[in-house]
């Protein structure tokens, strides 16, 4: 077990490590994301205090969803690793075929710290800040409340577990296709536009028109933050929980069984750069 | 040759420097425009589902869009050299040469590039304030135009000055920090809606400390011709963009303080 399980944990917690030396770095973006923050809540509460008829969320779940969406924004898959594109530009990218490890395997390991790391470095200052201090601030009504229930906070743990399964599985599509594209800028762009809109980052999905419900409750990018967070405040009942967790998992399986296949295609035509 | 005339000479070579990448030009430009569309989409989606923002429809809420989009994609257009200044001039040590020049650094920091990918926000910007501006009625008046033209002027001003503090802080930091952000990015969104919407602190904020609103929603409300429902006189918003220019001038006095200061990387 620990032959097989060993060096992945060995690559993971190293990435970690590097990616924890960045503190000044780390503060700049928590100031950032607080600002973001407090002014996407007060637009939303602004539209919200507008509104006549029954909404599909009501405002402490629109809260909530603010925050955790700051709180977790680095584990959105909105980009790729500057070190991976560098391998893959200076051909360095060649002494990961030659590991004994299984390559995508390893990938995953590595994109799954890349993504993992940031968000616990700003996540946690975040939840503090926003469900303490905004409180004893008197600001009660734009805090983050507790999970909605033990059940909530339960499906909630579980849905981020597969919220990063399911962006480590993006990202890595996205390294996959470096080997073809080399620079990958304009796919980053795509990427974003994509993962920042239909992930919920931008308006809360329930938001959308009704007419479009049923196509953005079938597209996998929800499952990066709309579920969690909606699971988290209770506005995904404690019932649908489960529906919605195997709803993620089916996706994560997918995404990697596409970039297994895309890989194997992509190594045996792929062409090695530098010299 | 003078000061205008070598500013020229700049740009016109930074622009065929660009035509020569034609495809990451289009590219980044794409990206840019994409951001101003899925900026002003977010904001449909939201009139769709609550139907008003306290009184202010979405043509005027689009009308504030369109126009701090424009506005920032010139300044940001004519500051590029600031924007840069930490990764290109300050880490290098390169920002020695600009000094050994007998031109104003700020001249030759503003010449540094006249980066086309802009256009991408300029563009949509204008398209937005255009529609806005049909769909509202509003007559085509002298006075009106000059207004808007005056408040965008100020804010081209307003955004400058921000690139010029955040090259600033290069002296002190050496890298250029995300903390900027904040106010430029940050400055864009929270300018695409009106002021009365956010909270006391961050409308005094934005009026007394960095003048965003004076130079986006004071004088558009008199473009508009809608009543403030925060009770400011005609007067007041139509002089307001003035703040702008007033800004810059702090702005340059405090780059000149920390030019004194600087000391090359050496390398």
């Amino acid at each position: 077990m620990s032959t097989t399980i060993g060096p992945f944990v060995a690559v993971v917690s190293a990435r970690y490590r590097t990616l924890l030396q960045y503190r000044a770095a780390a503060f700049a973006g928590f100031a950032t994301q607080l600002f973001w923050g407090a002014i996407r809540l007060m637009i939303l509460a602004a539209f919200f205090a507008a509104a006549t008829e029954p909404q599909p969320m009501d405002l402490p779940q629109i809260v909530a969803y603010v925050w955790l969406g700051q709180a977790l924004l680095g584990m959105l898959p909105w980009n790729v690793d500057a070190d991976f594109r560098a391998q893959v530009r200076d051909g360095t990218v060649a002494y990961d075929l030659l590991r004994p490890l299984d390559l995508y395997s390893y990938w995953f390991g590595r994109t799954l710290a890349f993504r993992v790391a940031a968000p616990t470095l700003r996540g946690i200052p975040m939840v503090l800040f926003s469900m303490v201090l905004l409180p004893l601030a008197g600001l009660g009504d734009w805090a983050l409340t507790p999970p909605a229930s033990a059940i909530a906070f339960a499906g909630f743990l579980a849905s981020l577990v597969l919220a990063a399964m399911l962006a480590t599985a993006v990202t890595l599509l996205a390294h996959i296709s470096l080997l073809w594209t080399i620079s990958g800028v304009g796919m980053d762009r795509i990427l974003t536009v994509l993962v920042t809109v239909f992930s919920g980052l931008i308006v809360p999905l329930p938001l959308f028109p009704d007419w479009l419900q049923p196509f953005l409750n079938g597209q996998p990018f929800r499952g990066l933050a709309d579920v969690p967070y909606r699971i988290y405040s209770g506005n995904i009942p404690p019932g649908e929980i489960a529906g919605e967790l195997l709803f993620t998992l089916v996706w994560v399986i997918v995404l990697v069984l596409l970039g297994r296949l895309i890989l194997l295609r992509g190594v045996r035509r792929m062409v090695v750069q530098g010299g | 040759m003078n000061a205008a005339a070598l500013l020229l000479r700049y740009l016109a070579i930074s622009l065929r420097g660009q035509l020569q990448y034609r495809a990451s030009f289009l590219m980044a430009a794409l990206g840019n425009l994409l951001n101003c569309l899925i900026e002003l989409a977010g904001i449909w989606v939201l009139f769709d589902r609550f139907g008003n923002l306290s009184g202010w429809s979405f043509a005027e809420v689009a009308f504030f869009c369109g126009t701090v989009n424009a506005t920032y994609a010139i300044g940001e257009l004519l500051a590029t050299g600031f924007d840069q200044f930490g990764t290109l001039y300050v880490k290098t040590g390169d920002f020695d040469r600009l000094l050994l020049r007998p031109r104003s650094t700020v001249l030759q920091l503003a010449g540094h590039e006249l980066s086309l990918r802009r256009l991408g926000r300029l563009l949509p910007g204008i398209v937005i304030v255009v529609v806005a501006w049909a769909a509202l009625d509003l007559p085509l008046e002298g006075d009106r135009v000059g207004l808007l033209a005056f408040a965008m002027a100020g804010g081209v001003a307003f955004f400058f000055a921000l690139m010029v503090l955040q090259a600033t802080m290069c002296f002190w930091t050496t890298e250029s920090l995300e903390l900027m952000n904040i106010l430029t990015y940050g400055g864009v969104e929270t300018a695409s809606y009106p002021l009365p919407i956010y909270h006391r602190l961050f409308r005094r904020f934005f009026t007394f400390v960095v003048p965003l609103a004076c130079i986006g929603y004071f004088p558009i409300v008199a473009v508009l011709g809608v009543d403030d429902p925060l009770g400011t006189s005609r007067m007041f918003q139509v002089a307001a963009p003035l703040a702008g220019f007033a800004f810059l001038g702090v702005a340059i006095g405090v780059w000149q303080l920390g030019v004194r200061r600087y000391t090359s990387t050496g390398s």
